[in-house]
């Protein structure tokens, strides 16, 4: 038993952690979140020659990483930044790619970039309830809020091919696209497919969207973990500096205990999602995911609303990078499934049995 | 990261389990899983056959008649003892006195004192909380009085577990009320049998017996019984607090109870239903599950700091709010399940009449006894004061 990461991965963590604080400064960072194109691309090459992307595929797909630590490591270090660029879509194509035995070299190198579109209006996160159809070499339907749209070379698209979910890659400009940012910076785009030329690079792709979505779901988790640890920082500095009635706010027992819960909550987040992170790869793989990502949903959702209420009014304005954490730290729950959804997924287990 | 035990940490395990499928006895097992209480000889005979294997003292040193285990190794043979369903270790003479006596005690104090709580001779009890000191532990008012070789000791101690048991209690007394109330406290062993000691049963919300009130008048206690020195009994409470908190987070008590749980809701049936494919039962139960699962990684991130530090930090502190929550969550529910069969007062003519299933008799009375477990050894308001300072670094 031994919790201290790899000196791999500590490395890696360090290196990402330094770049960003280095060349990724909050203004730039407001920037690219709330601007089109919502991504830098110099600062993406530099980022994969550290070795993000290379850390998210296994060494047999061209990376160096791609265990649920490596998703663990550089998720958190993304998450503790805030870091708008969309990375998680280049995990879960990683992911696909790799199922499909795609070549990953223009992805891991960061010259090509894809976007995933699982989810639907009425299919937000359920794999089985889309409705999205293959015709021959064409796909028709609408995929929703896909992330990373703007600016994608490629989408990896699930469409039901007869009784099958295949995989299927649709160049940009053969789609129609509407993107727009989003309310906590980044962006994402509606997929309209009107008899749009595709390539199936995956017949029964089921397992690997599911997989993908494991392994996405793991990397927001993780995400939420690094912001999360940076917002406890935030506030913490605020409690033992802001003074009111003359003295710090952090020496009334109301803010203390508060604080002390939202500790130990963040914690128990971090556990989990270590917990997740050792389980991928085994059948455990997504009831695991699920526990984490239900969990990580209520307790970023408290860290979020007690930072701004412990805060007071500084953390409602948009100068105050709290606030920006709290807004991403709410909508991790909006994407890849939120709490009641990874919630039934583990009552779906135990009615199992 | 590895999260998996280490080879020998297995062979280990594997011992622990083979041992207790030997010798726990069976009546034991049921009755701990059916939450009944065992009486005195049951738990003597417990500590002989856990003492007879040499694994009475688990923290303790090997010199001393102790098990030498690493906080590894003690946490697996809880984990197993709570799996089995083995009576709990009656700490206080085991846990609290003894690793005070090594810590602090003088040589004679050691050998006097340690065999016996060993073989069983002695049943050692704890004064500590007092009517007016509770979470104001430091302003304790029994006050123990030089006279000649002796401290005369007059006061009054409470919630003493298990006291009716037990023929030894350790106090901890006033011997000076200079200073800071921190400053004027010493920690002394006094014989039960002493004249002047009576013992009062306390009966608790559930019914039962299980804690004291203890009144001193004039009770003559040898100044030999001083364990450290006179006015450092705060220091030996503290180290307590801090280096005796095996198992705080009761996750073993915990997932045995979820188990349970987990098969009466399987059982339970509700209008031609199991009460586990009710989607609101269903969706409190997975999401204390979650709880659970993240707590036994918190318990075991501890507990790696403790085996890399020594002793674990405050952030134990940690473990016992959240773990106490979890399990008072889990009661709360293994009572909801049995709906109004969970109402009577447990007796053997109810379970004839198979009200609710055996296991389950004490489902109302654990949830209601449980409730003392976010209050005793340092309510959980108590522990996020002192995570508040230690951790936070506020004041």
């Amino acid at each position: 038993m031994n919790f201290d990461p790899t000196d791999d991965r500590r490395m890696l963590a360090d290196s990402i952690s330094r770049y960003l604080a280095d060349n990724y400064g909050w203004e730039h960072r407001l920037k690219i979140a709330y601007e089109a194109p919502f991504h830098d691309p110099q600062k993406w090459a530099e980022m994969s020659e550290l070795g993000v992307l290379f850390a998210l595929a296994d060494e047999s797909a061209g990376g160096f990483g791609g265990a649920g630590f490596d998703i663990y490591t550089v998720f958190s270090e993304l998450g503790r930044a805030l870091c708008p660029e969309p990375v998680l879509p280049a995990l879960m194509a990683a992911k696909l790619l790799a199922a499909a035995g795609e070549d990953l070299t223009p992805l891991l190198s960061g010259k090509t970039r894809y976007a995933v579109a699982i989810g639907e209006l009425s299919a937000p996160y359920d794999l089985d309830e889309i409705e999205t159809e293959a015709s021959g070499d064409t796909l028709s339907g609408r995929k929703s809020v896909v992330y990373g749209a703007h600016g994608a070379d490629t989408f990896l698209v699930a469409a039901r091919n007869g009784d099958t979910i295949g995989l299927y890659a649709v160049a940009a400009d053969a789609a129609r696209l509407t993107t727009y940012g989003l309310i906590d910076g980044g962006s994402a785009a509606e997929l309209f497919l009107e008899d749009t030329p595709a390539r199936c690079i995956l017949s029964d792709a089921a397992a690997a969207f599911a997989d993908a979505q494991d392994a996405g779901a793991l990397a927001l988790c993780a995400e939420a973990v690094g912001a999360m640890d940076t917002c406890k920082d935030t506030l913490l500095d605020y409690l033992k500096t802001r003074k009111q009635f003359g003295k710090a706010i952090g020496s009334f027992q109301v803010l203390q205990h508060r604080m002390v819960d939202l500790t130990i909550e963040i914690e128990q987040a971090r556990s989990i999602t270590i917990l997740a992170a050792s389980r991928m790869g085994t059948p455990e793989q997504s009831r695991t995911v699920s526990m984490a990502k239900n969990l990580i949903g209520r307790v970023a959702k408290q860290i979020a609303e007690e930072s701004i209420q412990m805060h007071g009014g500084i953390a409602m304005t948009w100068e105050y990078p709290a606030s920006h954490y709290a807004k991403r730290l709410i909508m991790i729950d909006h994407q890849l499934g939120d709490t009641d959804y990874h919630l039934q997924r583990v009552m779906a287990a135990n009615q199992a049995a | 990261m590895d999260l998996n035990f280490s080879a020998e940490e297995l062979a280990f395990q594997n011992d622990v389990r083979a041992f207790l499928a030997d010798k726990l006895p069976r009546e034991f097992a049921d009755k701990v899983r059916a939450n009944k209480e065992l009486d005195k000889a049951e738990l003597e005979r417990w500590h002989a056959i856990l003492n007879e294997r040499g694994w009475l003292a688990v923290t303790w040193p090997v010199e001393y008649g102790g098990t030498g285990w690493s906080p590894v190794q003690r946490h697996i043979f809880e984990e197993e003892c709570c799996r089995a369903n083995a009576p709990r270790i009656v700490p206080f003479g085991l846990h609290m006195l003894g690793p005070v006596l090594i810590k602090f005690g003088t040589k004679e104090q050691c050998d006097a004192i340690l065999p016996r709580i060993l073989d069983g001779r002695d049943w050692w009890c704890q004064g500590y909380s007092e009517p007016g000191a509770g979470s104001d532990l430091a302003s304790l008012k029994t006050a123990a009085v030089r006279d000649g070789d002796h401290y005369v000791v007059n006061g009054q101690k409470t919630w003493t577990t298990l006291g009716q048991h037990a023929n030894k209690i350790f106090c901890l007394v006033r011997t000076s009320k200079e200073g800071k109330p921190q400053q004027g406290i010493s920690f002394v062993l006094v014989d039960l049998d002493t004249p002047g000691i009576e013992m009062r049963p306390i009966k608790l919300i559930e019914g039962g017996y299980e804690v004291n009130e203890v009144f001193f008048t004039d009770v003559r206690v040898p100044l030999a019984n001083l364990v450290g020195e006179e006015n450092m009994g705060w220091t030996i409470a503290k180290y307590l607090l801090t280096h005796e908190r095996t198992n705080i987070a009761g996750v073993g008590f915990s997932v045995q109870a979820l188990e349970q749980l987990k098969s009466l809701a399987r059982q339970e049936r509700r209008n031609g239903k199991r009460l586990m494919d009710n989607p609101l039962f269903a969706a409190r139960l997975s999401e204390i599950e979650i709880d659970l699962e993240a707590m036994k990684i918190t318990n075991l991130r501890m507990l790696s700091d403790a085996q890399k530090n020594g002793a674990p930090g405050p952030e134990s502190s940690m473990l016992k709010i959240k773990g106490t929550v979890i399990r008072q969550t889990i009661n709360d529910l293994a009572r909801r399940a049995l709906g109004p069969a969970a109402a009577p007062f447990p007796s053997e003519d109810l379970e004839n009449a198979a009200l609710a299933p055996a296991d389950h008799m004490h489902n109302a009375a654990e949830y209601f006894n449980n409730r003392k477990i976010s209050i005793f050894g340092g309510s959980n308001e108590i522990q996020r004061n002192i995570l508040t300072k230690a951790a936070l670094g506020l004041s």
